[in-house]
């Protein structure tokens, strides 16, 4: 186990930098730069600006001074559009804005969906199954684009119940919509994913044997399905979980949360080098630790799989 | 085998696909084609979703046949004053009312579903076999290949998705196949990581370990007995991968990638009504909506059915 | 010498109108005052910086005007009003100002502003090492020396600008320029305090280093969520100041924003495009439309690698007539916006619109022309035309793309390929002349007609048509000098008209809804310099 782990963080650096690499030529092939503006600037002026920013020096050179930056100095360089802070900043702010709703999105599309998956396999063909299904699909069909503006709309314009946007520190009245529009469709898709395996789990013969010997119903699920089943949705999970801190653009842009999700497709947009790269590498790293403690789970869950 | 899911009525595939379950050594004696049919006719919510579904698909081939209108005309009395006379109204034959630059929005739905649909099944089919084919040789050759090959999904998971759709669509021209390739390349990462998974519980079962004493041949061992045992998963995913695919169109429309006006889809019809739905030009929303919901409905069941149907397990 | 005087006057009018704030009433008006005087209003996007050097967005400069305060402030109708400045005067032939400040001007921290700060911020502007992209302001200003120091070449210290004491700055200009004293609201030249930048370095704009003279101070920022600015005690006209708190909430989407306004979350907010009709019904007391100093057209590619068809001025011309500016303008946008037939808008000041031909013609008219000239140009609904137009990913240049397409193909028949870009490679595409015809937008960074059509000029870097009229480059180089330039202007119009290599489509407006408590908004500042100090908000 240890063992594993530590093999993993290993090979989780040279992926990281070959990570850094291939983002780094990606944005230098995109047209336009930083500074492409509406007024195109005087040479003059941007021979100053690419020089007082380092963009002036030959691209490896760029590269080297950029990990350097980032080993030596945990510094991950200016924000080339806001110019007033650095790529530091944003995530310093942005990032537990994100974290904070991301993981509690994590939780209750866990919480909810599995609950909701269980019980429907449970009874398969019951009204529950039928009442699960259709909320699960319900929920997966309402993209979250058309979803966070008819929340706003009915809780903050209609019922006046909540503030329609912003963060305010994290403020739970702040929290409620956000966590509700980015957690739906990933809760109705752990939902069917649960259901499906524990079907396919219940049918299985040492489930089948185990009803033979007439355990109770209560002890097989706990016992003995749940585990397994839990295989195929525990793979989505990592997936889910960065796709619920990176896909929180529409999140962030809608309910102006000020969390990283904006600024990650932003700056791919803005040719922000810097902040793309500094949030490449933190969401890249996330997720290779994620699916790290996805295959860890894997290993738990069935003995048969060696790490 | 993907596109099995995508023309679950195609008979002959259905019959290989089949052929192919049974060929794998874990199912003897009665025909499974025969049982899988039977189970997906007995499914009415699959059936109905099945009838539903071909409805759509004939409105999107043939709905413009229903029409004296086009997509593009502007209808210059009406623009300016949707809200009062580009209603929904059968007298005038404008079916679905007007949209906001007051265009016949029937049409525009009509072949927004035709975009959206293949968007959605070329999309799934690109990631479906990519992401099983991936998956499943790196979780049974498993050892510094599955080590290798899942580094490389993390790599390619953790580059920023939206950078690689618009380098791809701006260093390669804006072309509606880009947008296919685009999309399908980035989703099957997710579905390769899913499969790896399930392979390698797959791996040490009995048959499969037999086929192996004896010296089947790894690829044939993958193809064989690894994938058609996958069927159950890949299926239900690929019946979520499908909106999926959509729901991304519609995301890269809102950011203005997607595809060019007077082109559209229902992702950027949908987009456009949500932000008009506040006022009083409700209809710009509901119809693209209903068409949205009704397909991944139909998908879902249809899903489901065939998961139902196709697995061996449930005799 | 005029401005000099006025501003003067305005001194000496605004000193005595500075009384004591009567609890709760309004000094001037009377009206009873808001308990709450804080003000919340909605920007698109994060602001690029509040440093008044660095500071490149519109969002920003409105914080920065907020915070700092240059030589020259602008009233509610854009004329020029005391900031630290009280007055100013000129030598004979317009080249030397010298500024007389005034002495009870503070910095947040106490030290009192002095010439000296000016000349460190215009230093700072123009020295290489700071990279301002607004470092070519300083050769707007026409200062002298600005050239040598932008490249490097001399010293800060040799630019035109010095402090005679600590409340007399005197400013060289290269040439003679009767309207410099206008250029100082911009706020490229606000004043910065060296002593803050030289202690915390970038930092010093945080909130908890930020030394500011302004109205207000910064206290709070969230990226990308909101910016807080409250009251500056040590202002110098603090007692004037109503608005206690400027809350600035970034919401990327208009639709969201203008629901949260109708929730009260908000006192500003703009109209989304096209809804202006409906909300003037609904609530007519907070919809508020007034012109910009800005035009919207399209810029036709007439470079050497050019496609032939547009070569042709009948083509430019054709598609120019084709296009119903009135249903843009009333059908489309329908936000009291003002179409338009030549290049400045109407509001720009000491402008007199000139009247091109087709300008008084009626739409039937133009098009029954438009026709005969595509026909002249060999093209017409047999032999169709092929045309690729681009346009930014917005909502408002979608709905105008496509109903133009529309106007051309059903009155000349023309094919038209419709191709939205995301930004930055709409710019390099329509900068490297990539494209066919291509939307563009521009306003004026002063109110003065050249600021518009030096556009047009052969050597300037925003002619994305590459238009090169050499009668139009000496026109435009001959009205620097002129007092009363009009008449070249004319002729500018004219020939832009004649040649087309831009077709005009309409002059902006501005679209708000501000809360019917919220006064004193300055609707008729063209260029929409608001402070908040002049703000406030009355009891309901």
């Amino acid at each position: 186990m240890l063992n594993f782990v530590i093999r993993r963080v290993a090979i989780a650096i040279p992926t990281l930098l070959v990570l850094l690499v291939a983002s780094f030529w990606l944005m230098q092939t995109a047209p336009g730069g930083p500074f492409t503006s509406e007024r195109p600037l005087p040479q003059q002026v941007l021979d100053n600006i690419n020089a007082k920013y380092g963009l002036d020096d030959p691209l490896w050179k760029q590269l080297w001074n950029y990990i350097t930056g980032i080993v030596t100095q945990f510094d991950f360089g200016p924000s080339y559009k806001y110019k007033d802070r650095s790529v530091n900043d944003i995530i310093a702010q942005g990032f537990p804005v994100t974290l904070t709703y991301g993981i509690l999105s994590f939780v209750v599309a866990i919480v909810v969906g599995g609950i909701l998956g269980m019980s429907a396999a449970i009874r398969q063909n019951s009204w529950l199954d039928y009442f699960a299904v259709g909320i699960t699909i319900g929920a997966q069909v309402l993209p979250n684009f058309v979803m966070a503006p008819i929340l706003i709309l009915v809780f903050t314009l209609w019922l006046g119940w909540l503030p329609g946007g912003g963060w305010n520190g994290g403020q739970w009245q702040h929290l409620i919509m956000p966590v509700i529009a980015l957690s739906t469709s990933y809760m109705a898709s752990i939902a069917r994913l649960t259901r499906s395996s524990m079907l396919e789990v219940l049918r299985s013969n040492f489930i089948r044997t185990a009803r033979a010997k007439g355990l109770p119903n209560r002890t097989i699920i706990w016992r003995h399905a749940l585990k397994p089943s839990l295989l195929p949705v525990i793979s989505y999970l990592g997936p889910a979980f960065v796709g619920m801190v990176t896909g929180s653009f529409i999140i962030d842009s809608i309910f102006g949360t000020g969390g990283v999700g904006y600024f990650y497709v932003n700056s791919a947009f803005n040719r922000d080098y810097a902040v793309m790269m500094g949030l490449t590498i933190l969401l890249g790293s996330m997720t290779i630790m994620f699916n790290m403690v996805v295959d860890i789970l894997y290993a738990w869950i069935d003995p048969k799989i060696r790490l | 085998m993907t596109d099995k899911l995508v023309q679950p009525f195609s008979q002959k595939r259905t019959a290989e696909l089949a052929e192919s379950l049974s060929a794998g050594g874990t199912i003897k004696g009665r025909s499974l084609w025969a049982d899988a049919r039977n189970r997906f006719v007995a499914n009415k919510a699959a059936m109905a979703s099945v009838v539903v579904l071909l409805l759509v698909f004939a409105f999107s081939l043939l709905g413009d046949y229903l029409t004296q209108f086009d997509n593009e005309t502007i209808d210059w009395d009406v623009m300016g004053s949707v809200k009062e006379l580009g209603r929904p109204s059968l007298s005038n034959g404008h079916w679905f009312g007007f949209d906001e630059s007051g265009r016949d929005l029937y049409s525009r739905v009509v072949q927004g579903s035709r975009i959206s649909l293949s968007v959605g099944l070329v999309g799934a089919f690109i990631a479906v076999m990519v992401g099983t084919l991936y998956g499943s040789v790196a979780g049974f050759v498993g050892g510094r290949v599955d080590s290798i090959m899942m580094r490389l999904v993390d790599i390619f998971m953790s580059i920023p998705y939206m950078f690689v759709l618009i380098l791809l669509l701006v260093v390669f021209g804006r072309s509606i196949s880009m947008l296919f390739v685009g999309i399908g390349l980035t989703a099957w990462l997710d579905m390769s990581r899913i499969v790896r998974g399930q392979t390698l519980s797959l791996k040490n079962r009995e048959y499969v370990e037999a086929a192996v004493a004896m010296g089947v041949s790894t690829p044939k061992i993958i193809t064989r007995h690894i994938v058609p045992n996958l069927l159950g998963v890949v299926v239900v995913y690929a019946t979520l991968l499908v909106p999926q695919m959509i729901l991304t169109e519609s995301f890269i429309s809102f950011l203005g990638l997607g595809v060019q006006e007077p082109d559209t889809s229902w992702g950027a019809l949908i987009s456009e009504g949500v932000k008009s739905m506040n006022y009083g030009t409700l209809w710009h929303l509901a119809f693209p909506l209903f068409f949205f919901v009704i397909t991944i409905f139909c998908f879902f069941f249809i899903g489901d059915g065939l998961r139902d149907a196709l697995d061996p397990k449930d005799r | 010498m005029n401005i000099s005087i006025k501003a003067t006057l305005m001194a000496s009018a605004f000193a005595m109108a500075s009384p004591v704030l009567a609890a709760g009433t309004h000094p001037e008006t009377g009206e009873a005052l808001a308990d709450d005087q804080t003000f919340t209003y909605r920007v698109l996007d994060e602001h690029t910086s509040v440093d008044p050097q660095i500071v490149e967005d519109v969002s920003g400069s409105e914080i920065v005007r907020d915070l700092f305060e240059g030589l020259y402030n602008q009233d509610e109708k854009g004329n020029l009003e005391p900031g630290v400045a009280l007055s100013h005067s000129v030598n004979d032939d317009n080249t030397v100002y010298t500024f007389i400040l005034r002495d009870n001007a503070k910095w947040s921290d106490g030290k009192p502003v002095t010439a000296g700060d000016f000349v460190y911020a215009w230093q700072r502007l123009a020295d290489p090492a700071t990279a301002s992209a607004y470092q070519w302001y300083v050769e707007v200003m026409n200062i002298k020396g600005a050239g040598p120091v932008m490249a490097g070449e001399a010293g800060v210290e040799t630019l035109g600008v010095k402090a005679i004491d600590d409340h007399t700055l005197e400013v060289t200009l290269n040439s003679p320029m009767p309207y410099f004293a206008l250029t100082t609201t911009h706020t490229s030249t606000f004043p910065t305090p060296a002593w803050a930048i030289e202690a915390h370095g970038s930092d010093w704009i945080k909130p908890d280093n930020i030394v500011v003279n302004g109205a207000y101070t910064l206290t709070e920022h969230v990226p990308n969520e909101r910016l807080v600015r409250e009251r500056n005690e040590m202002y110098w006209n603090n007692e004037a100041t109503i608005i206690e708190k400027v809350e600035a909430l970034i919401i990327n989407d208009e639709n969201v924003a203008l629901t949260r306004y109708m929730a009260g979350e908000l006192d500003r907010t703009e109209i989304p495009a096209g809804q202006y009709p409906a909300l003037s019904q609904s609530n007519p007391d907070e919809t508020t439309v007034f012109p910009r100093l800005c035009s919207y057209y399209y810029t036709i590619n007439v470079s050497d690698n050019a496609p032939e068809f547009l070569q042709d001025v009948n083509v430019r011309q054709a598609l120019s007539m084709a296009i119903d500016r009135d249903i843009i303008v009333e059908k489309v946008l329908q936000g009291g916006q003002t179409p338009a037939y030549t290049f400045t808008p109407g509001a720009t000041a000491n402008f007199d619109v000139p009247a091109v031909e087709y300008a008084g013609m009626t739409q039937a008219e133009r098009n029954a022309k438009a026709v005969e000239m595509m026909a002249a140009a060999g093209y017409g609904k047999d032999s169709p035309l092929d045309i690729e137009l681009i346009y930014n990913t917005s909502e408002a240049h979608k709905k105008v793309a496509i109903a133009v397409s529309q106007m051309w193909k059903q009155t000349l028949g023309v094919n038209v390929t419709l191709a939205n870009q995301e930004w930055k490679t709409f710019l390099e595409t329509r900068g490297n002349q990539d494209y066919q015809i291509a939307r563009a937008g521009w306003c004026g960074d002063y109110n003065e007609a050249s600021t518009f059509l030096d556009l047009v000029q052969s050597g300037s870097g925003y002619n994305d048509a590459k238009y090169n009229n050499p009668m139009v480059d000496e026109l435009l180089a001959g009205a620097k000098t002129m007092t009363d330039p009009q008449a070249n202007y004319t002729k500018v119009e004219e020939l832009i008209a004649a040649d087309m290599p831009i077709i005009p489509i309409y002059h902006y407006a501005g679209n708000y809804m501000i809360a019917t408590d919220l006064e004193n908004w300055p609707v008729e500042n063209v260029e929409q310099n608001w402070y908040s100090r002049n703000l406030y908000k009355i009891a309901e």
